[in-house]
C-alpha cells in the first residue's frame, strides 16, 4: 500500500488510435502490489482502451508493459490471465447453465487419470473450487447453477474465478454498478482480502464515494491522456472532478453574444412534470424555452441521457407528463416527439445514429422524411439539395454526399446527424453528449452551430460531461446528481459553481 | 470494367447467363422459342412460368430480410391459400366442363389472399409487439399452418372443377404465361412503392440499424408489420397460381420446402441475411437461377435418385462462385501460382 511497495505492473507512455480517433495518448499506469487503485475518467477519456490493452484485446501502438519488472506483450485475454492479469467486467460473465464450481474451474478441469476411465474429475473439481471460495472468504454452495444465483454472489464467484488462476493483477470494470449497498460491502470485503494478500487491483467506478472507501491511490485519464497520478487522501472529490472534467479554458468567444428570445410569460416550448422512471430517473420538472440552451451536467449515471431519452420518448415513462408550449401531449414514441417538433441527437452515434451503410445524402434525409411521412417522398433532386446545403453549412468533410456516412471520422458523422435534425427545422432539440469523441476544432465549429441554433429561436437541451463546455454555451445549467436534480445555476456561472453541485453529497 | 463486376447485378446475371449457357451445350434446343397454339413455346417460357410462384414469395421474402427478419411460414401460407381457394371454388366434375363453381370466383380469390394475408399479419405481431427472434416466430406458423390447411380440406386433396380458376397457373394473356404476368405485375408495384415513395428509403433504414431509424422518428414497427403483412399475402398469390396449375389443393405438399427456396433466391440474388442492403431485380434473378438449375437437371436427363444431390451440388457451386471471399481466395492462388 505503501509507495514502498513493489511495482507489479508498470505501464509507461502507452498510445493507441482509433480510425479518427486517439484513444490513448502516452498513457501511465503502475500498480503496486497489495494497493487497490482507482482509474478515473470521464466516459471516452481511455479507461476501457487502456484495460483493453494491459488485457491484449487491442495492441497497444506504443508504449511499454512490464509486469514484475518484465517486458510483456499480452496478444489475448486468456494470454494475459496466464502471465497474471486477469480481469471482471461490469457484468458478470459466469455462464448461467453451469454450476459454480464449472464455472471456476472452467477451461482448466481436473482430468481423472486415463485407468478410471479419463474424464473430468468431478470431485476434484468441487474440491477445488470449495477450497478457492472458503480461501476468499466466500460462504456458497459450489453445485448451485451460477444462474440461479443472485448478481451479488454472482459478481463474487466472477471475481473468485479471476483469482483462480493467481492473479497478480485484477482489474474490476464497475464491478458495482448493478450491485445495492450490502451486496457493494461484501465485494469490497473481499477486495480488501485479495489486497492484503498482495495482489495489485485495478477499480474502476464512476462512483466517488466507493473510490474514496476502498481506494488508495488513483490514476486520472482525460480525452485519451494522462492527468495524473494522486493519493485519495491528497485529493478531494471536487479536485478529482476538476482533474477528470478539465478546465483549460478554450480561448474562444465565449456564447455571450447570445440572447435569449424567449418573452416572459411565454409558457415553455418543452416541459415536463413529475417524470421518471423507475431505476433511471427520480421524478423531476424540467422546462425549456424557446431560444433557449439549457445545460445539463451531472457525472454519467447521474440521469443525464435518461432524462433526454424520456423526454424523446425512447424510453417508456413510468411517471410524468410531457407539455408542448403548454399543453398536454400524447408522447410515446419517438415518431410523436418528432411529429411536435421534437429533434434528438443520440449519445450513442454507432449504435443509434447513424445508419451506416446509407449515403450522407440518406442519412440527412432520414427525419425529415419521416416527419413527411411516407407517400410525400422528398425525391432524390430535393435530397439532394438539402444534403448539398447541410454539408456546406456545416462543413461536413466528405468524399461526396453519395459516400456510406460510416466513412466519415466521427466528428463529421455527428455533424450529419445534427444536419439531419436541423433539416426538420426542430422547435426543441436534445443535444446529447454531441461533442464527445470529436476533435477540438469540430467541437468549436460545433458549439458555433448551437449558439446559432439558438439565436433562431429553437430551444435546445444540451448534455456534456465537459462542464466547460456546458458553462460556455448554456443560458441556465441544470445539474444532476444521482438520478435527481441536484439544482440550477444561472448563465455566467463559475465552473467551480458547477464542479460544488455535482460532488455534493459525496465527501469533500 | 471494374463499374460492371461490381454492380450488385452482375454475379446474379453472371451465374443465370452460365447456366443458361451450359444447358444449351448439352441440348442445343434449350434456348429455342417458338409460337405454338397461340402461345410462347420452349425452354425458357417454362422456366418463366414455372419461377413465377417462387418469383412471387421470394419478392415478399426480400422486404422481410431487408428489415433484418425472415419468414419461413411462407410454404405452409401457400398451402392455406391454397385450400381456401379450393375450397371455396369447388364445384363438381360435369363431363361438358362447365362446372359452376360454390361462391363467386372473386370472393374464393379474395378471402385467400384475406387470410394469407392475416398469416402475414400474424407474423408481423409476433415479431414485432411480442419481441420474438423471426425464426421463432414464423416457425410456430410454418407447422401450425400447415396443420390448418390439413384440417381445412379434411387431410384430402381437394380437387377444383371450374375452369376459370385454372387460367391462373395455366393461361396465356397475348401469348405469355398468366402467372408470370402476375409474377412481373406484383414485382413493377412493389419497384414503384419503393421507388415513388419513402419505403425504400425506410427499408433500408430499418434493416441497415433499427434503432437509429426508431430515433430518426420512422415508425419503425408499423412498417415491419406491413412488411410482414405483405409477405404473407404474396405466399397467398404464390398458393392460388399453384393450386390454379394443378387443379386442386394438397395440403401436404403444396409449397413444401418453398421458404427455402425463396431465402435461396433472395440469397443469389445479392440481398444481405443482415438486412438493409436488398434488390427486388437480384431476387427474380435468384428465382430464375434455381428454377434453371432444376429444368436443367430435367432436361439433361438426371435420374431422379440422384436430382437432390445434383442440385445440391449446383447450389454449392452457384454460391461459391458469388461468394467475394472465395473468389479473392482463388485469385489469390491462381496468382501466387504463377509467381
Amino acid at each position: 500500500m505503501a509507495d514502498g511497495a513493489p511495482i507489479v505492473l508498470e505501464a509507461r507512455d502507452i498510445t493507441r488510435a482509433f480510425p479518427g480517433v486517439q484513444a490513448l495518448g502516452g498513457v501511465d499506469l503502475v500498480l503496486r502490489a497489495g494497493e487497490v487503485h482507482a482509474l478515473m475518467g470521464q466516459n471516452g477519456a481511455g479507461k476501457s482502451t487502456l484495460i483493453k490493452v494491459l488485457t491484449g484485446v487491442h495492441a497497444p501502438d506504443g508504449g511499454t508493459i512490464k509486469l514484475l519488472g518484465r517486458g510483456i506483450a499480452p496478444h489475448s485475454p486468456v494470454h494475459a490471465q496466464e502471465l497474471g492479469i486477469s480481469a471482471v467486467h461490469q457484468e458478470s460473465h459466469l455462464l448461467p447453465n453451469l454450476s459454480v464450481a464449472e464455472n471456476i474451474c472452467a477451461g482448466r478441469y481436473p482430468r481423472r487419470p486415463w485407468t478410471r476411465g479419463g474424464g473430468i474429475d468431478w470431485t476434484e473439481t468441487h474440491r477445488r473450487a470449495r477450497e478457492l471460495l472458503a480461501g476468499l472468504g466466500i460462504d456458497l454452495d459450489v453445485t448451485q447453477l451460477a444462474g440461479g444465483l443472485p448478481a451479488a454472489l454472482q459478481q463474487l464467484a466472477t471475481v473468485a474465478r479471476a483469482v483462480a488462476t493467481d492473479a497478480r493483477v485484477l482489474i474490476l470494470d464497475e464491478p458495482t454498478s448493478s450491485l445495492d449497498t450490502d451486496e457493494v460491502q461484501a465485494l469490497f470485503a473481499l477486495i480488501r482480502r485479495l489486497r492484503d494478500q498482495g495482489v495489485a487491483i485495478l477499480f474502476v467506478t464512476h462512483f466517488l464515494d466507493q473510490v474514496y472507501e476502498i481506494c488508495d491511490r488513483m490514476t486520472v485519464l482525460r480525452n485519451g491522456k494522462f492527468v495524473g497520478e494522486y493519493a485519495c487522501a491528497k485529493l478531494d472529490a471536487r479536485g478529482l472532478i476538476a482533474a477528470m472534467v478539465g478546465r483549460e479554458l478554450v480561448h474562444a468567444a465565449k456564447g455571450t453574444e447570445h440572447a435569449v428570445g424567449a418573452e416572459p410569460g411565454t409558457p415553455a416550448v418543452l416541459a415536463a412534470r413529475n417524470i421518471s422512471r423507475r431505476g433511471q430517473l427520480k421524478p423531476m420538472d424540467i422546462e425549456l424555452h424557446g431560444g433557449e440552451i439549457l445545460g445539463l451536467a451531472g457525472l454519467l449515471g447521474s440521469g443525464r441521457t435518461e432524462l433526454a431519452r424520456l423526454l424523446f420518448a425512447l424510453d417508456t415513462r413510468d411517471s410524468g407528463d410531457i407539455l408542448v408550449d403548454g399543453k398536454h401531449t400524447d408522447l410515446d414514441k419517438p415518431a410523436d416527439a418528432l411529429g411536435l417538433g421534437l429533434g434528438f441527437c443520440p449519445e450513442d452515434r454507432k449504435h443509434s445514429g447513424i445508419v451506416a451503410d446509407l449515403s450522407v445524402r440518406e442519412n440527412i434525409a432520414l427525419a425529415l422524411q419521416a416527419r413527411m411521412g411516407l407517400r410525400k417522398f422528398l425525391g432524390l433532386a430535393e435530397q439532394r439539395a438539402l444534403a448539398e446545403k447541410m454539408v456546406a453549412a456545416l462543413g461536413i468533410k466528405t468524399a461526396s454526399i453519395e459516400t456510406p456516412i460510416g466513412q466519415l471520422s466521427g466528428g463529421n458523422q455527428q455533424k450529419a446527424i445534427i444536419a439531419r435534425w436541423l433539416a426538420t427545422q426542430p422547435r426543441v432539440l436534445i443535444l446529447d453528449e454531441p461533442t464527445r469523441g470529436i476533435d477540438i476544432a469540430a467541437k468549436q465549429e460545433l458549439m458555433n452551430e448551437i449558439l446559432e441554433l439558438a439565436n433562431g429561436g429553437t430551444a435546445v437541451l444540451f448534455i456534456s460531461a465537459e462542464i466547460e463546455e456546458v458553462v460556455r454555451v448554456s443560458d441556465r445549467i441544470m445539474v444532476l446528481r444521482d438520478r435527481c436534480k441536484a439544482g440550477e445555476l444561472p448563465r455566467g456561472a463559475e465552473e467551480d459553481a458547477v464542479f460544488s453541485m455535482i460532488a455534493g453529497g459525496s465527501r469533500a | 470494367m471494374t463499374r460492371v463486376t461490381q454492380h450488385a447485378l452482375f454475379w446474379p446475371a453472371t451465374t443465370l447467363a452460365l447456366l443458361l449457357v451450359v444447358s444449351a451445350i448439352f441440348n442445343p434446343a434449350f434456348l429455342s422459342i417458338a409460337w405454338r397454339d397461340g402461345h410462347l413455346y420452349g425452354n425458357l417460357v417454362d422456366i418463366l412460368n414455372r419461377a413465377a410462384p417462387l418469383m412471387v414469395v421470394s419478392l415478399g421474402m426480400t422486404l422481410v430480410i431487408a428489415v433484418r427478419g425472415l419468414d419461413i411460414s411462407v410454404g405452409a401460407v401457400v398451402a392455406i391459400a391454397a385450400a381456401v381457394a379450393a375450397l371455396m371454388i369447388g364445384g363438381s366434375f360435369s363431363a361438358s366442363g362447365n362446372a359452376a363453381s360454390e361462391h363467386p370466383l372473386w370472393m374464393a380469390l379474395g378471402t385467400a389472399l384475406a387470410a394469407a394475408a392475416a398469416c402475414g399479419l400474424w407474423n408481423g405481431l409476433l415479431v414485432v409487439k411480442a419481441g420474438m427472434q423471426p425464426i421463432v416466430a414464423t416457425l410456430i406458423l410454418m407447422v401450425a399452418g400447415r396443420g390448418i390447411a390439413q384440417l381445412l380440406t379434411g387431410g384430402q386433396i381437394i380437387t377444383v372443377y371450374y375452369p376459370p380458376f385454372f387460367t391462373l397457373g395455366n393461361g396465356y394473356l397475348l401469348g405469355v404465361p398468366v402467372a408470370l404476368w402476375i409474377a412481373v405485375a406484383l414485382w413493377g408495384v412493389l419497384h414503384l412503392a419503393l421507388a415513388r415513395t419513402a419505403l425504400g428509403l425506410f427499408i433500408r433504414a430499418i434493416g441497415g440499424n433499427p434503432e437509429a431509424a426508431r430515433v430518426a422518428g420512422i415508425r419503425a414497427a408499423s412498417i415491419t408489420l406491413c412488411v410482414y403483412t405483405f409477405c404473407g399475402l404474396a405466399a397467398g398469390v404464390a398458393g392460388l397460381i399453384i393450386s390454379s396449375n394443378v387443379k386442386s389443393a394438397d395440403a401436404n405438399n403444396a409449397g413444401q420446402l418453398l421458404e427455402l427456396d425463396a431465402i435461396l433466391a433472395v440469397t443469389l440474388g445479392g440481398t444481405a441475411l443482415t438486412g438493409g442492403r436488398f434488390t427486388l431485380a437480384g431476387t427474380v434473378i435468384g428465382a430464375l437461377i434455381i428454377q434453371t438449375l432444376t429444368s436443367m437437371i430435367y432436361s439433361l436427363g438426371v435420374p431422379p435418385e440422384v436430382n437432390l444431390v445434383v442440385k445440391a451440388a449446383l447450389v454449392f457451386a452457384v454460391m461459391l462462385l458469388q461468394s467475394a471471399e472465395f473468389r479473392g481466395l482463388v485469385l489469390r492462388v491462381a496468382r501466387s501460382a504463377r509467381a
